[in-house]
């Protein structure tokens, strides 16, 4: 692939309209009618935005915050701050106001571009605490009518701007994108911040691209893949996979039309190219159960009869080892009768490339989909990395490493286990902050991760937790939170788990259900409940919980460093875990130290005599306000561990 | 500015209704007039006969006394095809929509007075009948879009949980494109979230659509927080009338809401 001079994005679209002019280059569903804009519309977008965010003062170096769902102008906003030399800051659309002006207030955003009223009424919140602010623009004016317009401005009226401008001025565009260089900062993400502040991870032009090239050559994708676009702008992910990706191999990005629609859309693009989080792929699973469950006796045996052929061949012709033939012939059969339409149903027809990461996913549900035939892969990745570090490579997936090295990435574990790499996308720095720089980042460009892991005998990486979460109970014996959570998370009735036991004499967990899972299974047992709240608390709940928990015990056993932290008492949380109560990250990782804090009162009680505990908790709703839920929350203590400690 | 509309701004007025059946008097001599682009809220006990007064309006009941003039005209009683055909459309309060019906098609039903091609055109869908339908359904995806329900576009109405359907029937009310909206008890059995979001819809519509709203609600939070002038009825006859804040002050009216024994 060509590539000299095409050093940043905006260099790399005029070029993509050259070639793949008439090409899609992203979709958006709009009014129920997919809405396509080819690569020439999309670069005729980008520069009349450029022009028009000139003329309105942006210049080389300003940063633009961008917040909103996924959408085409939105990341036309990201394209044109590159073409005239600054740097686009996507920020998490479900943030909430404090949490978006640290981000304004710390990356200095001159310009913000934002969906639609719900984030416009966000930022002018927090509008006279960032000074530095002087612009909004909006993409749908619903609903802003009587909005002032003195620093507020449409999508549109920028843009007409900007093409009078260009009338004038034809020659301004090709010169401001053609300043750029692979060295300029291309963008700055936030992480998540799963401990304290979140901190914006500079990355230049250069590490974005050569990275999403490495992963372009390796998978072979082109221009013909198709991607639907829905985990937030904000996250690494995202930016890589439906940004630098989809610029640098030409293929279609497609915008849901909102988040709950993202499945029926999913179905009806038909994507071939996916990345998903564990969670999702979870929920996608569970959804085929429930549904599974409620259909006839005859396709419930024949889901279950070719779903045992599947695990047995499915995942091995994958992989091409030697099936017999017997297995190939029902395998195929399989494919016409169960496979077939049960991907079609979940929108996985045409997938031949599934990314998924971020957390550990069970191996059950990982072997469900390569059954199938789905190549999932698990990758392993920072957003200092610009996300990857390593890989599974085709015909090595085990489930239970993240894979080898990806291309130009060397990896190291230091003396005391923690992964540390260097690659070509390793990060500038963290912006305005050259402590947790030097602390991240060494002199000679490796980067440590803070996850503990090791090589295993194949040369692949296995992660275990991080490496500052990895504890010792008080008889010495390891103690690793997440690798405990995660299996308890592999049940499908358990959303969330959050362990307990660093510095204790034992394990102990706190419980969230999966109330859609949980809830069809009560249906079937004929419990009644009115609330998440009350279903959490009956004790058949409890019962059902308990022999998960006692699974995962059996489990810990076999593993000789592990079998110390069996959990020895747990109990089911009265209100689900949630990122606006500061209990999870954006991203959905628990926030284990915030909410020993928080629920103090259940984690004291865990470890002493009581068989229940009383807790008022306070809920955020969307709105800001607060409201408050209260119970009596039972303890359930595990006899059956108590045995084994006894033997 | 809509030419039929009258130039004192009083879009529909009623004068001195009074509506029985047999010996009950549901309504007793009420007057009072909703002006051009407010929201008007009508609020009262139980039985104070607040539907029964949107009823009157919309034509489906008929008042033994009184007149209405709506867009200037005067007459003593609407006919329901009458005010639908000029502009008057509503919600009720228990949800009156096709259950077996997608979402889509509900809110096409309300384009149905605006359909101008007959049964066998529609059913040829060719030609003129096609564009007319393809441009209706246009409309009905704005209001899909408007308010938020894309993901359950194709979903049966029956299946929908109670907010969403009563979110379904203000669409289908909309889909008529209506100068007056009569809303009967929109956020009645809503969790608070829910009720947020209608009330942003009802504030939505009357800015961007430019609707004159009437609504009868029981949740006095939503009523002094969204509309221009409230309406108060007792035992069909009306005990006060003014902005949200005379009206709070009213002590006919706290009265009424506490229980004070009628003589």
């Amino acid at each position: 692939m060509p590539t000299e001079g095409l050093d940043t994005f905006p260099k790399l679209l005029l070029d993509r309209a050259r070639r793949f002019g008439d090409r899609p280059a992203i979709r958006e569903k709009d009014y129920g009618i997919w809405q396509t804009w080819t690569w020439r519309q999309v670069e005729e977008e980008v520069r009349m935005l450029a022009c028009g965010l000139a003329v309105r003062g942006f210049k080389r170096g300003d940063k633009l915050a961008i917040i909103g769902d996924n959408r085409p102008r939105l990341y036309c906003g990201m394209a044109a701050a590159q073409a005239l030399g600054g740097v686009p800051v996507p920020a998490y659309q479900d943030a909430v106001a404090e949490e978006l002006q640290y981000v304004l207030e710390h990356a200095e955003a001159s310009f913000v571009l934002a969906e639609d009223q719900e984030q416009v009424d966000k930022v002018i919140e927090v509008h006279d605490r960032c000074p530095q602010l002087t612009q909004v623009i909006f993409d749908d004016s619903r609903g802003m009518r009587n909005y002032d317009r003195s620093q507020l401005q449409d999508f549109d009226t920028v843009q007409k701007q900007g093409r009078d401008f260009a009338a004038q001025n034809p020659d301004f565009y090709e010169e401001q994108v053609n300043q750029g260089k692979g060295s300029d900062v291309a963008i700055f993400l936030y992480t998540s911040g799963t401990t304290g502040r979140p901190k914006g991870v500079v990355l230049t032009h250069d590490n974005v691209l050569i990275t999403a090239r490495n992963g372009v050559e390796l998978e072979g994708l082109n221009e013909h893949d198709e991607i639907l676009a829905y985990l937030p702008m904000a996250w690494v992910g995202d930016h890589l996979f439906s940004y630098a990706q989809s610029y640098v191999s030409g293929f279609c990005v497609s915008c849901p039309e909102s988040g709950a629609t993202v499945m029926q859309d999913m179905r009806e693009i038909g994507p071939t190219y996916v990345f998903a989080p564990p969670r999702i792929f979870e929920n996608l699973l569970t959804t085929v159960m429930i549904r599974m469950e409620d259909a006839a006796k005859i396709k419930q045996r024949m889901f279950h009869y070719f779903m045992g052929v599947a695990r047995r061949a499915g995942s091995s012709m994958l992989d091409g080892k030697e099936v017999s033939l017997k297995d190939r012939l029902l395998y195929a059969l399989g494919r016409l009768l169960v496979y077939g339409p049960l991907k079609d149903t979940m929108g996985l027809s045409r997938t031949r490339l599934a990314y998924t990461a971020g957390e550990a996913i069970g191996p059950d549900i990982f072997q469900f989909y390569r059954s199938l035939g789905i190549n999932v892969k698990q990758l392993y990745g920072q957003t200092e990395a610009a996300v990857f570090v390593t890989i599974q490579p085709n015909g090595e997936v085990f489930p239970d490493t993240v894979g080898k090295p990806a291309t130009d990435v060397e990896i190291k574990i230091t003396d005391n286990g923690e992964v540390v790499y260097r690659s070509p996308g390793v990060f500038k720095e963290y912006f305005k902050d050259p402590d947790a720089t030097a602390q991240t980042k060494t002199e000679d460009g490796w980067v440590h991760t803070g996850d503990a892991g090791f090589f295993d005998e194949r040369g692949h990486i296995k992660i275990i937790d991080r490496a500052k979460d990895v504890g010792k109970l008080n008889d010495g014996s390891m103690f690793a939170p997440k690798y405990i959570e995660n299996k308890l998370k592999f049940f499908a009735y358990i959303r969330e788990a959050v362990a307990f036991g660093d510095g204790r004499d034992f394990c102990t967990t706190f419980i969230n259900i999966d109330l859609e899972a949980v809830g069809n299974w009560a249906e079937r047992s004929n419990i009644s409940y009115s609330s998440y709240q009350e279903l959490a608390a009956r004790p058949e709940t409890y019962d059902l919980i308990q022999e998960s928990v006692e699974q995962v015990n059996r489990d810990l056993a076999q593993d000789p460093k592990l079998a110390k932290s069996q959990i020895r008492r747990f109990l089911v949380l009265q209100k689900e875990l949630d990122a606006d109560d500061g209990e999870l990250t954006r991203t959905r990782k628990v926030r284990r130290g915030h909410i020993a804090e928080k629920y103090a009162v259940l984690v004291d009680a865990l470890y002493s005599d009581q068989t229940s505990c009383y807790i008022e908790t306070q809920v955020k709703f969307e709105d800001g306000r607060t409201g408050k839920i209260a119970g009596e929350l039972e303890i359930r203590d595990l006899s059956g561990v108590k045995m084994k400690r006894a033997s | 500015m809509n030419p039929e509309r009258p130039p004192n701004g009083v879009l529909l007025e009623v004068h001195n209704i009074s509506l029985a059946f047999g010996g009950v008097k549901a309504i007793e001599d009420v007057s009072f007039d909703i002006r051009d682009g407010e929201i008007r809220a009508i609020i009262g006990p139980n039985g104070a006969g607040k539907s029964s007064m949107l009823n009157v309006i919309n034509g489906f009941y008929h008042p033994q006394q009184g007149s209405i003039t709506y867009k200037g005209e005067t007459r003593s009683q609407m006919k329901p095809h009458h005010a639908a055909s000029r502009g008057i459309a509503r919600t009720f309060q228990n949800i009156a929509l096709f259950k077996g019906m997608s979402t889509l098609d509900n809110i096409m039903t309300g384009r149905n007075t605006l359909m101008k091609k007959n049964v066998i055109w529609q059913a040829l869908y060719y030609g003129p009948a096609r564009n007319e339908e393809l441009k209706h359904r246009e409309f009905a995806e704005h209001i899909i879009d408007f308010l938020e329900i894309q993901a359950i576009r194709k979903t049966p109405v029956g299946r929908l949980p109670y907010g969403m359907q009563k979110r379904v029937e203000l669409g289908r009310a909309l889909a008529a494109e209506p100068d007056l909206l009569l809303l009967d008890e929109p956020m009645a059995g809503m969790n608070v979230e829910e009720k947020e979001d209608m009330c942003r819809f009802v504030l939505d519509v009357n800015e961007e659509f430019a609707t004159t709203i009437a609504l009868i609600e029981h949740d006095m939070g939503v009523v002094m927080d969204i509309s221009d002038r409230v309406v108060v009825l007792d035992y069909g006859k009306k005990i006060a009338d003014g902005t949200p804040d005379e009206v709070r002050g009213n002590q006919g009216v706290i009265d009424a809401y506490l229980g004070v024994s009628h003589e």
